[in-house]
């Protein structure tokens, strides 16, 4: 079976990519985990701590995505029908930061014994 | 002659580029998702919705954390582990996303040799798959067990805010089914690859159409999938 050779395309015969593209990204992923795991072993703290846990969470998840789950080579129009619902999801979470604040609060105010 | 319409209406489609090429399919009053076949567009949309299952149990992991005010139990000090008289902190949840990395890789091959139709190699790498997806699940075991003894129940624990673990048993249980079914799932497919199910285009068993090399990619969707909501189960619950 003829097999096209531009990784850019997606035709029936599916996606063809060089083995060396996975096995890069399997590196990077084992490097970034490693990295995740160092800033709990070496009990980083703050912002800074977040902001890393963030950054190499990201990474990974846009690596795994787009090269392992091949996103990086559909068409535009299944990346947006399902990237852009996940705003929702970013949406949800900005409601619960409210939600969640009021509860603290309240809770400190009227309902923590010895206050 | 219809036909022939319809895939000159295509064309025209394909030639737009950006936004303008997703206007152009979702207007086209034809499938939507072009060189997509439905099985992996039901896929994608079967995780979508999946994302938003496991979404709802973060942010509620979110909600309970920001919202008690007892301490939260350390996941550093709660999942280390003493090897060799040495404590590691949070040890074996390094080991278990390190497996699952490897298991995503060896699925990523997998898919690979599938589309070059190597049907021995593909069969392979989804049942080394299938191992090292079964190893993550025999740790999860493992730690559940440790945690149980320790006196972790959905209603308390001996360390802080109550709601550790019944998050914690919710998230990673629900987690832990997805990699169990994908376990399970692994294995059928393995074995269809290695009958040669996808080479005789031999039809299947539920859906009586023809096998094809392509259904190597979409359980590989959702076995990646299922390693994509570890990384953020890994971020939010363990590391935070």
């Amino acid at each position: 079976m003829a097999q096209t050779t531009a990784p850019s395309s997606t035709h029936a015969e599916g996606q063809q990519h060089p083995i060396k593209l996975y096995l890069v990204v399997w590196a990077w992923l084992f490097i970034l985990s490693a990295c995740s795991y160092a800033v709990d072993y070496f009990q980083l703290q703050g912002a800074l701590r977040y902001s890393l846990i963030l950054l190499f969470m990201m990474l990974k998840a846009g690596l795994i995505v787009a090269i392992f789950m091949h996103m990086a080579w559909e068409r535009l129009s299944l990346v947006y029908a399902i990237l852009v619902p996940m705003a929702a999801v970013l949406v949800f979470v900005a409601i619960m930061v409210f939600e969640a604040d009021h509860t603290l609060f309240s809770r400190i105010a009227y309902f923590v014994p010895g206050l | 002659m219809t036909e022939q319409t319809f895939s000159r209406i295509e064309t025209t489609a394909s030639d737009h580029t950006g936004l303008r090429s997703i206007a152009a399919d979702f207007s086209s009053d034809r499938s939507a998702f072009k060189n997509v076949s439905w099985g992996k567009a039901m896929m994608w949309i079967f995780l979508l919705s999946d994302t938003f299952v496991f979404s709802s149990f973060l942010i509620a992991y979110m909600t309970a954390r920001m919202s008690t005010t007892v301490p939260w139990p350390n996941a550093s000090e709660v999942f280390a582990l003493t090897i060799g008289g040495v404590t590691l902190p949070l040890i074996l949840i390094a080991i278990m996303t390190f497996v699952l990395i490897s298991s995503s890789g060896t699925m990523a091959m997998a898919v690979n040799f599938a589309y070059r139709r190597d049907r021995r190699k593909t069969a392979a790498l989804m049942l080394l798959t299938a191992l090292l997806g079964a190893t993550f699940v025999g740790m999860q075991a493992f730690e559940w067990t440790k945690l149980i003894h320790e006196g972790v129940r959905p209603w308390s624990n001996p360390w802080g805010a109550a709601q550790f673990g019944s998050t914690f048993f919710m998230i990673t249980g629900f987690h832990g089914t997805h990699v169990t079914f994908g376990v399970i799932f692994l294995i059928i497919t393995a074995r269809k690859v290695w009958r040669g199910d996808f080479d005789n285009e031999r039809k299947g068993f539920f859906t009586s159409r023809k096998g094809r090399y392509e259904a190597v990619e979409i359980m590989g969707l959702y076995w990646h999938f299922v390693d994509l909501v570890w990384v953020f189960i890994f971020a939010f619950f363990y590391l935070w």
